[in-house]
């Protein structure tokens, strides 16, 4: 395990250079001068070249590729071209915001969709099973801003419990924090329990009518206990795909969320950053993007292994029953399915 | 439904009902916890974009002119009368022959680190705005010297030759506005941001709550010492009464006309035109233009690249267009607009609609098809830059295209985000080679209403010339002639023979003025009429 990991880990170091070349060349290739942003209207040509040289963007790319990465590797990230901020600090400054709402989000959604999932496969076909299936076709149709609008509509203006916008930091006061947060969250978590809870339901069905379960249930065991120890366990693999994949989107900026609610998060600092061709912030960013999903990525594959022994990583053997996994044909297959991108 | 049941639902329905409202009032708990402290000392306004870049004098850019107001101070001021008042100067004198301006600074000026304002700081400021600004130029061409005088607290101009703009320039309200800071930062290259934020206007920059993109935090100088008189515009006593402002910033309309109204923001900068009927039906709230001069919307040929470098096609454009197609589609309201051919703006001292009839009266379509059959145009498409993600900025260009395709031209009308149009039109490439035709842009009044800020009427051509590049000598003698002239009506003369060439030539056409009006809470009062949004003088209950 130890060495699939370091493996992996390792394996990371080309896929984030690659991204770091991918980034740099499609930044300097993209229209768009940030010299020509900062001197504004008035600025001569001879004024545009001072300020090129003086931001280094007259050097060669390679020279400027070189000058970035030996920064990256000095733990620099640089500074902001338009703002002179340091970028790590930038990035620091949204963390907070963004990982708020990714646990939050996470944890209510977890506790409401998985529950539902399992009740729904449980009661398939009944009224239960249809209302989870509406609630989930719901939150994947109705675009979040919609959402977002009719909650400070009726939150916010109508009843005053909310407030409109906002972010305040934990360290500002607990009750502030969830006061503002939890509208942005209500909003991300209506999208995440229609995903989980389907997944939930679909991959229950799917382990309910085997063998194992009909021999639970014929030894007496009680139907919560087969439920959730026998079928769900078994069932976890693809859950907890889908909820590290959605952890990592939300992590990496839900910009649409974060405008609704003006929180400054990642999505925004990305935007922004993007509309006035702030090279290093992008940069920084969509590096730091690519590193969550890695992480995120290793973590979720630890997880298998934790709550499905029957997964081994191993050296694939000629030929490899599946690219990366050597499981049971019997477990819920990892559902690294495509997500909703409208967050 | 038996008695029973009925109860049970009653019961449930109260219990309901009771937690409802206990988490209302938990709710509304948290909300006063977190606002009652500073609500009576902090200003809150949404701004019209985000606070980037700090330096007013690096860049036009209007957020950075607005940042300067705060924390900066200057010699001299525009009133609401556009009449240029004494701000730092508490008197000044000319010399007989007219070449030597000497000022007194006003006792008491202090920049934010505790040092005095003096003559060297003031001399500095002015040499590096002189080196970004336009009208600065002017004025540096005509300067032999500029350093302290007899005393700290005096600043001595030597001129080559006598020029009537000193105070003028010295008044200029907006970008680039010239802002006094220490010497030691007046000295950064003006192709570099300046490193500090320190002046000695009415507010303190709070460097360490600055988030750009997300707010920028002044807080009041408690050391300032404002004049006597009582604020009128960018003149007058600065008074600070708030202890704090914060400019919050919001990427969304909606968020920030929901805000406003439930009290979160108390100040709105520049609301859309399609939410101002539900700001102005509020009655706890006042929506008033404070900006009289408005902004004018302008499209600008490029005269480098074939066939608009042939002034009968550009002068074809321009008769193509019709003022108020362009503002039905950009502002929509009437009331919010003006149908204004000056291009030194409409209701000011050198306004004249001489040129401009037929964009103003909306008939020009056969004079531009009769222009683009003398100049044989061959229908080579004219590459029309189109920012698709400003919304004052994405109607004018759909509607000049669809005119100049009425007249005859071929339009190719090219989509693209702001900042990629502002990398693209300092291009003076060929067309084949990703150069443009034309583009739409706005500018406040107070950036164009004379011939020497107006930068469209520059006519020095590819060298010192704005983007379009217009090369017309004959301007550039009136417009030296404007800055030496020594009487208003001198000035009007000359400002109506330069829009007269200006159109001839083609060197720009404006399309429209308009009015963005401003939202605020009624528990504001002080809100003062300008160029700029200004915060000193606002008190809030």
């Amino acid at each position: 395990m130890y060495v699939y990991i370091l493996k992996r880990v390792l394996a990371a170091i080309p896929v984030m250079g690659f991204v770091a070349l991918f980034v740099f060349l499609l930044l300097r290739l993209t229209p768009g001068d940030p010299a020509a942003i900062i001197a504004g209207d008035t600025a001569t040509p001879e004024q545009l070249e001072a300020i090129r040289t003086s931001l280094g963007l007259n050097d060669p790319l390679a020279v400027q590729f070189f000058n970035w990465i030996s920064q990256l590797l000095r733990g620099d990230f640089g500074t902001s071209i338009l703002s002179g901020k340091p970028v790590i600090e930038l990035i620091a400054d949204r963390m907070e915001p963004t990982i708020s709402l990714a646990l939050t989000t996470i944890i209510l959604s977890v506790l409401i969709a998985v529950p539902l999932g399992v009740i729904a496969a449980w009661k398939q076909g009944t009224l239960i099973d249809r209302f989870v299936m509406l609630l989930s076709v719901l939150g994947f149709s109705v675009p979040v801003f919609v959402i977002g609008y009719l909650m400070i509509s009726l939150f916010s203006m109508q009843l005053g419990w909310f407030p409109v916008q906002g972010f305040r930091p934990i360290g500002d006061g607990v009750g502030d924090f969830f006061h503002r947060i939890a509208l942005p969250t209500f909003t991300l978590t209506l999208l995440y329990i229609a995903l989980i809870a389907r997944i939930t339901r679909t991959s229950m069905l799917e382990i309910l009518g085997d063998d194992y379960v009909r021999t639970a249930r014929a030894k007496g065991l009680p139907e919560t206990r087969v439920l959730m120890h026998h079928a769900l366990r078994n069932c976890s693999v693809p859950i907890i795909t889908v909820i590290g994949i959605g952890f990592a989107l939300i992590i990496s900026g839900v910009v649409v969320t974060e405008s609704v609610f003006n929180l400054p998060g990642l999505g925004r600092l990305t935007v922004d950053a993007v509309l006035s061709r702030d090279y290093p912030v992008i940069q920084a960013v969509i590096l730091l993007a690519s590193l969550i999903y890695v992480v995120i990525n290793l973590l979720i594959d630890i997880a298998y292994v934790l709550l499905d022994p029957r997964i081994r990583y191993a050296r694939p053997i000629k030929p490899p029953p599946s690219p990366r996994l050597t499981a049971s044909p019997r477990s819920c297959a990892p559902a690294r399915s495509s997500f909703p991108a409208r967050s | 439904m038996n008695f029973t049941t009925t109860l049970k639902s009653t019961s449930t329905g109260l219990r309901n009902a009771l937690r409802s409202t206990l988490f209302g009032v938990t709710m509304a708990g948290f909300a006063l916890m977190s606002t009652a402290a500073e609500a009576q000392q902090t200003l809150r306004v949404v701004m019209h974009s985000d606070l980037r870049v700090l330096d007013p004098i690096l860049t036009t850019a209007y957020m950075s002119r607005n940042h300067g107001y705060m924390i900066f101070d200057t010699l001299y001021a525009l009133d609401a009368d556009l009449v240029p008042q004494p701000q730092m100067v508490d008197s000044h004198t000319v010399s007989d022959d007219g070449l030597v301006y000497t000022f007194t600074l006003r006792e008491g000026l202090m920049f934010h680190d505790g040092a005095p304002v003096t003559g060297e700081d003031v001399a500095a400021s002015i040499a590096r705005w002189g080196t970004r600004d336009g009208m600065g130029q002017v004025l540096m061409s005509f300067v032999d010297s500029m350093a302290q005088g007899a005393t700290p607290n005096e600043f001595v101009i030597n001129l080559k030759q006598p020029y009537g703009l000193v105070i003028d320039s010295l008044a200029k309200p907006s970008s680039n506005v010239p802002f006094i800071m220490p010497k030691r930062l007046a000295e950064t290259p003006s192709t570099e941001p300046i490193p500090e934020q320190i002046g000695s206007g009415p507010f303190k920059w709070s460097d360490a709550e600055f988030q750009p993109g997300v707010r920028a935090v002044y807080e009041k100088n408690t050391d300032y010492v404002p004049r006597s008189e009582p604020a009128s515009a960018a003149a007058g006593g600065k008074v600070a009464n708030m202890d704090r402002v914060e400019w919050v910033v919001m990427a969304d309309d909606q968020t920030a006309l929901n805000a406003l109204l439930a009290g979160e923001i108390d100040y709105w900068e520049q609301p859309p035109a399609d939410l101002l009927p539900i700001l102005s039906a509020n009655p706890d709230l006042t929506v008033k233009n404070l900006n009289a001069l408005g902004f004018q919307t302008i499209m600008r040929p490029n005269t480098l690249n074939a066939p608009m470098d042939d002034p009968r096609i550009r002068n074809a454009a321009i008769a193509s267009v019709n003022q108020k197609d362009v503002l039905d589609a950009l502002v929509g309201t009437p009331e919010l607009y003006n149908i204004c051919g000056a291009m030194f703006v409409c209701d000011t001292p050198l306004a004249t609609n001489v040129g401009s009839e037929t964009l103003t009266a909306g008939n020009g379509i056969e004079k531009a098809k009769a222009l683009l059959a003398e100049a044989g145009y061959d229908g080579t498409p004219i590459v029309i830059m189109h920012p698709t993600d400003v919304a004052s900025l994405r109607s004018q260009p759909v509607v000049v295209a669809q005119a100049m395709r009425d007249a005859g031209f071929v339009v190719d009308l090219q989509a693209m985000d702001w900042q990629t149009l502002v990398g693209k039109r300092a291009s003076q490439a060929s067309i084949a080679d990703g150069g443009w035709h034309m583009f739409v842009t706005n500018w406040v009044g107070a950036d164009v209403f004379n011939p020497l800020v107006n930068n469209m009427v520059n006519g020095k051509g590819k060298d010192g010339g704005w983007f379009g590049w217009p090369d017309v000598p004959q301007i550039e003698e009136l417009r030296t002639a404007y800055a030496t002239s020594q009487s208003l009506d001198e000035q009007k003369a000359l400002a109506e023979q330069i829009q007269t060439i200006a159109f001839e030539e083609g060197m720009y056409a404006p399309i429209g003025q308009y009015f963005v009006p401003t939202a605020w809470s009624n528990s504001l009062s002080g809100v003062l009429d300008g160029p700029a949004p200004f915060f000193w003088n606002i008190s809030k209950e």
